[in-house]
């Protein structure tokens, strides 16, 4: 059996199922430092990456991990960090400069209860918002929230190949259950597991050859250091040479491609999960581990004769505006249900004119069920009413 | 009269970026001088260019790499040397320095030199220490001498700045010299020395900044500056590490050379030892 | 059905690992859902140590328990934590020397550790209680926890494991009237 895919049934926890993804990804580079509730990734890739022939490190902090993966990313490795709260902030810095620079690579985050020093080893999704906006600047990011071990290992897969293919950083925004619980993971053979590659250059070294001029998909191509093209990657705005460039005209064309890269890409990006809205009156939006509880919320409600759905983002960046769109024509309102206080319930009511009922609480706790039951519940009593912006945290 | 002489291609067209100049660099500051020996240096080494990588945050030393046609990367504030890390653990194969202010490497990104020392990363680390923050305008950072007039320190630089040879080779550095501007041979044969040596190396480099630190400090024009290292420069390789402090008062030392020059295992060498070595077969590098 | 399983005791008594080992059996060779979560004190060792694990034949949303249906209990304050947490009509289960029950609490007492002992190795009292467990209410198959056991303990213990877990069975089987 390869050593780098665990192929296999396994009872395994979060954070190392996210661990194995990363290895089945083809993950050769991983700098970080320890943070719960994370740590067990590095714990477990400490262990694992060099039985493959790759690298783990332990830096001085996440400012120098962040720096490092893209670094070895531009070697040619796939490189990855994992994180929490703390932490993701200190990365904000050179997920910008991952951005700037185009460079594939995968950022976990583990949220946990926030802000500041918080709760550190019980869970929130308090840093959804951030994981948006944190770092300076316009630009899109792509995010992926795992609700189960299961999607632990394959959502991470897939950051890897979007990081590849859009040479963008890509995030897992988990959080502490899900990368702590323990449940069934189902590990396929190696040569079923889809790795996807960057871009290479079509010009051998020697050649006219512009680092940052993309084609159709605007994705530029990407030479490796020390391959003899002679880059220069710049942090400044730069022109499709790579030299910085002090142009407004530059800078605005720079940006909107790497924003546009992203956008562009929607269809093969986002990714959801719709459960019971055929009928369904009241739809509850919701992700990670609180779209399991949203789950057993809408059993029950549905026990009780309200119809009720659930949309559960597995995608939260760029956001899927579209299918909250789409379903905003058939039902009566929206309940957001998440661990903070009402971050990703901004961006549904951007694209409904539907009342947007929340299920909140600032985490510390699993959501529970009957938090959310009682948001459906007010919404049916309500929707027809005035929008009411916030359900009381019981 | 001298007849003009129109030369159309010059020794180190090679290695420079010539579409990107003239540089952004003010009359009188030092960073040409560095940059030229720097350039020569790769070219003597005999290492082929496309192994060669520079790698730079934040200031003007930062602007380096633009201006080198090998692999370059102009990267965060302070963090050129995490970068520079993953980078050259990814691939041993590349040659990698960092090119830097005492700003970016010495505050900024003091907590990843010491780390990286103390790894013993195969880095080459340059350093050209101005005393000032020069691209902002002359504020005052870690190498500011005390006393010194910056423009955040209006009343004189109250605290003590880093004696950096000491500090670098106390964390482990296995190559640690002092330059100024003024010794460009001694620099270039230094560098092309710290090419052919593997694990943590610094080479600082006294430079002027005639806009942000001499003229506050009445060190006068880029020459004059050139003119102090001259009169106040003094070869000391075997300096006790505690005497290399800067002062910059015109009637104190410089010392120069290379002050350490010796081996020990490489971080690469310390993971094949105790991890790699433990696992199967022992292969190598990340890419 | 989702049946509710709490296993509690001390840091060091391995509970989380048999947790692990019931949670395994039941997913990975019972082929039912499965969840565990676990919980710790801020202590590295001695502390509390509780694993929650819910079994079903569905797949498991909600991973957290408030009344077990099945409750292990090792010591003496996991007892003062969750005695009463046990639903009505459910199986309580308790280290018979480390957990002095309250007057009239029925439960079933199995001297893990001592049994332990006396295959040589205390450390492997959470897996005699695993047998004692299984044997008791047939939560996962016989068959389903010695794959789970012979797959999760180090190599070099898996003889010993399997032994404790066999005399724990077997002590229920023997004797204890399940209640």
């Amino acid at each position: 059996m390869s050593k780098r895919v665990l192929t296999g049934r396994h009872f395994m926890m979060g954070d190392v199922a996210c661990a194995e993804g990363a290895l089945a990804a083809g993950c050769t580079f991983f700098a970080g430092y320890p943070i719960t509730p994370s740590t067990e990734i590095a714990e477990r890739l400490a262990r694992r990456l060099p039985e493959v022939g790759g690298h783990y490190i332990q830096m001085e902090d996440e400012l120098a991990s962040m720096a490092a993966i893209i670094g070895a990313s531009w070697a040619g490795a796939k490189a990855m960090t994992a994180t929490s709260g703390p932490g993701f902030s200190l990365m904000m810095e050179n997920i910008g400069l991952a951005v700037m620079m185009e460079t594939p690579c995968v950022v976990v985050d583990i949220q946990r209860g926030s802000p500041s020093t918080g709760l550190p080893t019980l869970t929130g999704q308090s840093d959804v918002m951030q994981a948006k906006w944190g770092s300076h600047g316009d630009y899109e990011i792509i995010a992926y929230a795992p609700a189960s071990c299961q999607e632990m290992f394959d959502l991470t897969i897939r950051a890897f190949n979007m990081a590849e293919r859009f040479r963008n950083p890509v995030l897992i925004m988990a959080d502490e259950v899900v990368g702590h619980m323990t449940e069934r993971v189902v590990i396929p053979p190696e040569e079923a597991i889809e790795r996807w590659e960057r871009p290479r250059p079509m010009v051998p070294p020697g050649e006219h050859f512009l680092p940052f001029a993309a084609g159709e998909d605007l994705v530029p191509p990407m030479p490796r250091a020390g391959e003899g093209y002679r880059i220069y990657v710049e942090s400044l705005t730069h022109d499709e040479r790579g030299y910085p460039v002090m142009s407004p005209e530059v800078h605005d064309r720079l940006v909107r491609r790497l924003n546009e890269k992203i956008r562009r890409a929607y269809d093969q990006i986002i990714d959801y999960e719709l459960s019971e809205v055929e009928d369904a009156e009241i739809i509850v939006i919701s992700y990670g581990s609180t779209a399991r509880s949203a789950r057993q919320a809408a059993r029950i409600a549905r026990k009780e004769g309200m119809r009720v759905g659930t949309l559960r983002l597995i995608t939260l960046w760029p956001f899927p505006g579209r299918v909250v769109e789409e379903l905003s024509a058939r039902i009566r309102a929206f309940v957001v249900a998440e661990l903070n206080l009402g971050q990703m319930a901004r961006e549904v009511e951007r694209f409904t004119d539907r009342p947007v009922f929340r299920a909140n609480h600032a985490g510390g706790m699993m959501m529970p069920p009957e938090l959310i039951l009682a948001s459906i519940e007010e919404a049916y009593r309500d929707a027809k009413g005035s929008r009411r912006q916030y359900a009381s945290i019981r | 009269m001298p007849k003009e002489a129109v030369v159309s291609t010059h020794p180190l067209d090679e290695v420079l970026r010539t579409d990107r100049l003239p540089h952004i660099w003010c009359p009188g500051c030092g960073l040409g001088t560095v940059m030229g020996a720097f350039a020569r240096a790769m070219l003597a080494s005999g290492i082929p260019l496309d192994q060669h990588v520079v790698v730079s945050g934040i200031g003007c030393t930062g602007r380096v790499p633009g201006y080198l046609k090998v692999d370059g990367f102009h990267t965060t504030h302070g963090r050129a040397i995490p970068f520079a890390t993953g980078l050259v653990i990814a691939n041993p194969e590349l040659k990698v320095t960092v090119f830097s202010g005492d700003g970016d490497l010495v505050a900024i990104g003091g907590n990843h030199l010491i780390h990286a020392a103390r790894r013993n990363i195969d880095l080459n680390v340059i350093c050209v220490n101005n005393f000032n923050y020069g691209m902002t305008g002359g504020q005052l950072g870690p190498t500011t001498p005390k006393g010194a007039i910056t423009t955040t320190s209006p009343y004189g630089f109250p605290e003590d700045p880093f004696n950096l040879p000491h500090l670098l080779a106390s964390l482990g550095a296995v190559f640690v010299a002092r330059w100024t501007t003024l010794h460009v041979r001694q620099l270039e044969e230094t560098m092309i020395r710290a090419f052919h040596k593997r694990g943590f190396r610094f080479i600082e480099v006294l430079a002027p900044c005639p806009v942000g630190f001499g003229r506050p400090n009445d060190m006068g024009e880029g020459l004059d500056e050139m003119w102090f290292y001259r009169r106040q420069a003094d070869y000391d390789p075997q300096a006790a590490l505690e005497m290399l402090e800067v002062s910059m008062h015109k009637d104190s030392k410089v010392i120069c050379g290379v002050f350490v020059d010796t081996e020990r295992p490489t971080y690469m060498d310390n993971y094949h030892k105790y991890v790699l070595s433990k696992v199967m077969g022992g292969k190598s590098g990340a890419a | 059905m989702r049946r509710e399983v709490r296993i509690s005791g001390f840091g060091g008594q391995g509970i989380i690992l048999a947790g692990y080992i019931l949670g395994k059996a039941a997913a990975v060779y019972d082929n039912k859902e499965a969840t565990l979560v676990q919980s710790y004190g801020p202590e590295a060792r001695g502390g509390a140590a509780s694993a929650e694990v819910v079994i079903d034949e569905e797949p498991v949303d909600y991973p957290h328990i408030e009344a077990a249906d099945i409750l292990v209990l090792m010591s003496a304050e996991a007892y003062r934590t969750y005695g009463k947490s046990l639903r009505p009509g459910g199986t309580l289960i308790v280290e018979e020397d480390l957990v002095p029950l309250e007057e009239g609490q029925k439960a079933i007492k199995v001297p893990a550790t001592r049994l332990a002992e006396e295959l040589g190795r205390r450390i492997v009292a959470n897996i005699v209680m695993l047998g004692a467990l299984v044997a008791a209410t047939g939560i996962v198959s016989k068959e389903a926890i010695v794959e789970s056991v012979r797959t999760s303990v180090p190599p070099r213990t898996v003889d010993l494991n399997l032994r404790a877990l066999e005399r724990g069975y077997e002590y229920v089987k023997e004797k204890v009237r399940v209640l």
